[in-house]
């Protein structure tokens, strides 16, 4: 967790000097403005959900922020991307257009998915993104299938398929595991454990809670890691995209995190303390860290207040935009279903 | 400038909620994320937190307060910043639905007939005899030669050259990039497929049998059928998943039954169930070829028949399109895969007894060719629908709606069908034969549709 030293933990390997990733200020700048507007999105969804601009299920990412923007910042352009239901962070780390994933989020026809796909379930295939997927682990497999299409093609890409330590419990994780180590499949599954599944801990659900020894039996490599430490998260994940672009097949991140909100939005947390959370927000947030590292990198507040507007800005014309953008067309029902 | 603070809706179905403590007061400087309140909602006491800093600066609704509508305004905060809602989106929390979709049968029928298709492609040339078992394995080798994309995968394709052979010499002559042997791990390969589709590839996925489709099916609807349709158009999937469907022999329950309509129910997949050797090799052709996922339905036994095929260097047969393989003057019978068969003997028994049938292989389930169908009836005025799988919901039962709806003014009898019994299908021979649907069956179905009794 964010308390041990040694924040990436190696299993069965001496430690590489890879870790010690130094990024320049302006990279670290940049990552702190990723991971901020995500917070400030989620934000936003989350008040416009309380006033029922958005509907449904709404998973927010608030609190594994370092995560996905460690893992894409480490990405090459042609990765792809493939995650579940809690994909907002996952879409603006992928380079998708804040208004067009608020508007998706609000059900109008200027959203991703042109408001037929809503919160858990939007793509960009410009970007790479593949969803976006409401069941969970489904996008395991996929993911898998994405790696094989990256080395059918031998287009040198990457996947990187985001699942949860609940969807880790999921028999077709271990299909693919076994697959993709058979395969020797281009993939990345970062398994982003919040310690909770909804109501469930890790403890309550998983025999062996070591997520990162979950492809052992598949001779798959597994990487314990802070995941409330951006650099940390970048230091696993140039570890684990390299073994994969040389062609050594899969390879786990277990990324150790947590959500500060509930599970979604109707979620009142009850299977937790508020001093639990309170403790994580306080010591890990990962924001928090960043911005501290900035300030003692020479960065000042005067600085960081202008990311933090900029970023303001963006996510509150996101919003208007959302709420300004139209209900798809009644046509709209029956278009989409097959390709003509 | 002041920001409003109003009772959040804490749940998708919550309208109200009682405003039990307030955790701030006036005056408090609070900052995002922290608690400001409790509720309780129509499903349990949540927790407010704020989204924007500032100083509370009233509180307009009370701790205590029962009933409280969101939406409603429950304090006020003091910022220096902007807002952050346009003031029209703050008004209006109820807006209008949208315009209530169209619903009622017609217009369902309407978007299922709306599909065009293209008439099959006359062909007088040269044929040579042909097993389906060949023709769907030469439908794959042709469309792997000529798209590098297309590759098959599923168990014991490759080295073992298809649990049925239809992949024979695939191996050989694709090598095991493009022929890929999987583990048992329906669930795992049908999602890895439907990535690679994702990722422009063309796969095609062979179940060893569709009962075994049943570990994917929640690939196969919840990823493949429906992403197209929640990506506004984005997310294309063209793979087929192809394998053998239906009673094999003597294989009991678990192995032997029909899924068409369990597939045809679900919009997003096309569904193909051929019956002669051309028919499959087109219509596998065309599978491949189709730009969304298509579910492939064969049949056990009829992998060793015989058909006469086109000698056509590239025969494709149009999905969505039915073939009167019988014309016929009494009555309509309609069926696919298997019951082609059995139906046109059936026809051969009717005509002894002056009944002239005319007999249309459906091929393709879904989207149905419910045209050429009605075309049929108008003359006939009887139509008797024939089926391997269960009668409840099936594809029988279907066709008895559409017809209701499409052509109830030519009917001068019930639609009829002729199904599996409604049982899980029997091991013993007797059994198994009485489950599933025969010629006699059809035969007499006709029979009672001609209000004509035996001999009569
Ligand atoms: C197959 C399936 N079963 C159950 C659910 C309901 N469900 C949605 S999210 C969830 C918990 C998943 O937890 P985890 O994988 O840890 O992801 P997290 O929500 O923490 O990101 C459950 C049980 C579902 N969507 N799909
Ligand atoms: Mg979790």
């Amino acid at each position: 967790m964010a308390d041990k030293k040694n924040s990436v933990r190696k299993r069965g390997r001496p430690p590489k000097s890879v870790i010690n990733d130094k990024p320049s200020r302006e990279i670290l700048e940049q990552l702190y403005e990723q991971m901020i507007l995500i917070r400030r999105f989620e934000e936003k969804a989350g008040q416009l959900y309380g006033m029922g601009h958005i509907g449904g299920f709404c998973h927010l990412y608030i609190g594994q922020e370092a995560v996905v923007v460690g893992m894409q910042s480490m990405a090459d352009e042609g990765d792809s991307v493939v995650t579940s239901y809690r994909d907002h962070g996952h879409m603006l780390a992928c380079g998708m257009e804040s208004r067009g994933v608020m508007a998706e989020l609000t059900g109008r026809k200027d959203g991703y998915s042109r408001g037929k796909g809503g919160s858990m379930h939007m793509f960009s295939r410009e970007k790479n993104f593949y969803g976006g997927h409401g069941i969970v682990a489904a996008q395991v497999p996929i993911g898998a299938g994405l790696a094989f299409a990256h080395k059918y093609k031998g287009d040198g890409g990457v996947n990187m398929a985001y699942l949860g330590d609940g969807a880790a419990n999921q028999g077709q994780v271990y299909e693919t595991f076994n697959m993709a180590a058979l395969w020797k499949l281009p993939v990345v599954f970062v398994i982003e454990n919040n310690q909770y599944g909804m109501g469930t801990s890790v403890a309550r659900a998983a025999a062996g809670q070591d997520l990162a020894d979950r492809g052992k039996a598949y001779g798959i490599l597994g990487l314990q890691v802070d995941g409330m430490d951006v650099l940390a998260v970048r230091a696993a994940a140039r570890e684990a995209l390299e073994h994969c672009r040389s062609g050594k097949g899969p390879f786990i991140l277990e990324m150790k995190t947590y959500r500060y909100r509930g599970h979604s939005m109707s979620d009142p947390a009850k299977y937790r303390t508020r001093d639990e959370v309170d403790a994580m927000r306080k010591q890990h947030d990962p924001i928090e860290q960043l911005r501290d590292l900035l300030l003692r990198e020479g960065a000042d507040e005067a600085g960081l207040k202008q990311i933090d507007q900029k970023v303001k800005s963006v996510v509150s014309e996101a919003a208007d935009f959302a709420l300004a953008s139209q209900e798809p067309d009644a046509e709209d029902l029956y278009t989409d279903i097959l390709i003509a | 400038m002041a920001v409003d603070i109003k009772m959040p809706a804490l749940s998708p179905t919550m309208t109200e909620g009682r405003l039990s403590r307030w955790l701030v007061k006036t005056g408090d400087e609070v900052k995002s994320g922290d608690v400001i309140a409790e509720i309780e909602t129509d499903k349990a006491t949540m927790e407010v937190e704020a989204v924007d800093e500032g100083v509370v600066g009233e509180i307009t609704v009370a701790e205590g307060s029962e009933g409280v509508a969101v939406g409603a305004v429950i304090a006020r905060l003091l910022e220096g910043g902007e807002t952050d809602l346009p003031a029209s989106a703050e008004q209006n929390l109820d807006r209008p639905a949208a315009e209530p979709a169209p619903t009622g049968a017609a217009v369902v029928v309407e978007a299922v007939a709306a599909t065009r298709v293209v008439a099959e492609p006359d062909w007088d040339g040269p044929t040579k005899q042909q097993t389906v078992r060949e023709a769907l394995r030469d439908a794959m080798a042709e469309e792997m030669r000529k798209d590098e994309r297309v590759f098959v995968m599923g168990e014991e394709v490759a080295e073992y050259q298809g649990a049925y052979k239809v992949t024979q010499g695939l191996l050989d002559e694709f090598s095991n990039k493009r022929v890929i042997d999987t583990p048992i791990t329906e669930h795992g390969f049908a999602g890895l497929g439907v990535g690679a589709a994702f990722g422009e590839l063309r796969p095609v996925i062979e179940f060893m049998t569709f009962n075994f489709s049943m570990q994917a099916i929640d690939q196969i609807i919840n990823s493949a059928a429906k992403t197209l349709y929640m990506s506004g158009g984005q997310m294309g999937c063209p793979i087929v998943f192809r394998g053998p469907n239906g009673a094999a022999s003597r294989v009991a329950a678990q192995h032997s039954q029909c899924y068409a309509s369990w597939y045809a129910h679900c919009p997003g997949l096309k569904v193909v169930s051929p019956w002669s050797a051309a028919d499959a090799k087109g219509l596998l052709k065309a599978a491949i070829r189709d730009p969304n996922p298509v579910i492939f339905l064969e049949n056990e036994v009829m992998y060793g028949q015989s058909f006469d095929v086109p000698e056509h260097k590239d025969w494709v047969v149009p999905i969505g399109k039915a073939k009167v393989v019988r014309p016929g003057s009494d009555v309509t019978i309609t069926a696919f895969s298997i019951m082609v068969g059995k139906a046109l003997e059936a026809a051969e028994q009717l005509s002894a007894e002056d009944i002239d049938a005319e007999v249309i292989d459906l091929r393709t389930i879904r989207p149905l060719d419910t045209e050429t169908i009605v075309e049929s009836v108008k003359k006939t005025s009887r139509l008797i629908s024939c089926e391997e799988g269960f009668p409840f919901a099936g594809i029988g039962s279907e066709l008895a709606m559409q017809m209701m709806e499409q052509a109830f003014d030519y009917l001068d009898a019930p639609v009829m069908r002729v199904t599996g019994k409604d049982v899980p299908m029997p091991y013993a021979a007797n059994l198994e034969k009485l489950a599933l649907p025969q010629a006699d069956d059809v035969v007499a179905a006709a029979r009672q549709a001609c209000y004509r009794t035996q001999g009569g």
